[in-house]
């Protein structure tokens, strides 16, 4: 195992932490929250393998992978804010779509 | 600076990250959070990918977690709350671990296997970064400007419907 394999091993670990998050929790925040840590993985990934061939591209990555976050995180949060009357912050409760 | 820290900061920001999404208390998992964000920050600064530690710190340790602060306000945090919250997480987390632990398998043994010998890790110049970003990528970060753009023109049009509701509920 080299440095860059447990790098990239552990950002897997990251990925897997959020996935079991947003399975296993039911409230929409922690939901939200897991998904945070879901994207922080292959952030990881992509600046250790940028770090490793000394290329920016990795970091090039890092900041498209964080305005995806962004946007994810402010829809998210409102949408949230939006539900939670009808649902209590219960994404079970939310299985009927309405406009 | 050296593989070794970052390895150990990357370390301490999964052991964040677990104890984050297994809390009960929104509180506790944000902070948790933070933390496993500001751990990734010092892994970025000792990969030398300065950019991307600053980045990090300033954007998602900073203006994301303010954010879900301000949300995290509105929850309950009663005693009952956190008993409900706990029962749920007792009775949910074993299908969701199974298929975990069987998909995170097959990666380990794809990423740990192969032999990849490392150098230092390379410093990244922050004005070549410019050049590939508004040069080479000028298409995707445009398309990631829209993105942000369109994220905010739904936040607007969400918490603008909400306002007149909440001042008829006040109002009663």
């Amino acid at each position: 195992m080299t440095p860059l394999n447990i790098l990239l091993v552990l950002s897997a670990g990251l990925f897997f932490a959020g996935l079991f998050g947003v399975a296993a929790r039911r409230t929409i925040l922690m939901q939200l929250i897991s998904l945070e840590i879901m994207l922080s993985g292959p952030a990881l990934g992509f600046v250790a393998v940028g770090a490793y061939h000394g290329s920016v591209e990795g970091t090039g990555m890092f900041l498209m992978v964080l305005g995806l976050a962004a946007a994810e995180v402010a829809l998210g949060l409102a949408i949230y804010l939006h539900m939670r009357r009808a649902t209590g912050g219960d994404s079970d409760l939310a299985h009927r779509l309405r406009g | 600076m050296s593989w070794g820290f970052a390895i150990w900061a990357a370390t301490l920001a999964l052991a964040a990250a677990v104890l984050s999404v297994t809390r009960a208390s929104a509180v506790h998992a944000l902070l948790l959070l933070l933390a496993s964000l500001l751990a990734l920050g010092a892994a970025f600064f000792a990969m030398s990918a300065n950019f991307a530690g600053v980045i990090q710190l300033l954007i998602y340790a900073g203006a994301v977690v303010a954010v879900f602060v301000f949300v995290v306000m509105t929850v309950d945090a009663s005693e009952t709350a956190m008993a409900h919250e706990r029962k749920l997480l007792r009775s949910a987390w074993r299908w969701p671990a199974l298929f975990v632990g069987l998909s995170v398998i097959p990666i380990l043994f794809g990423i740990g296997g192969g032999a990849m010998d490392a150098g230092a890790p390379a410093a990244a110049d922050t004005r070549e970064l410019g050049l590939l970003l508004f040069g080479d990528w000028g298409v995707a970060t445009e398309l990631v400007a829209l993105m942000l753009i369109a994220g905010m023109i739904g936040v607007r049009h969400l918490g603008r419907s909400l306002g007149p509701r909440l001042r008829e509920r006040g109002r009663e």
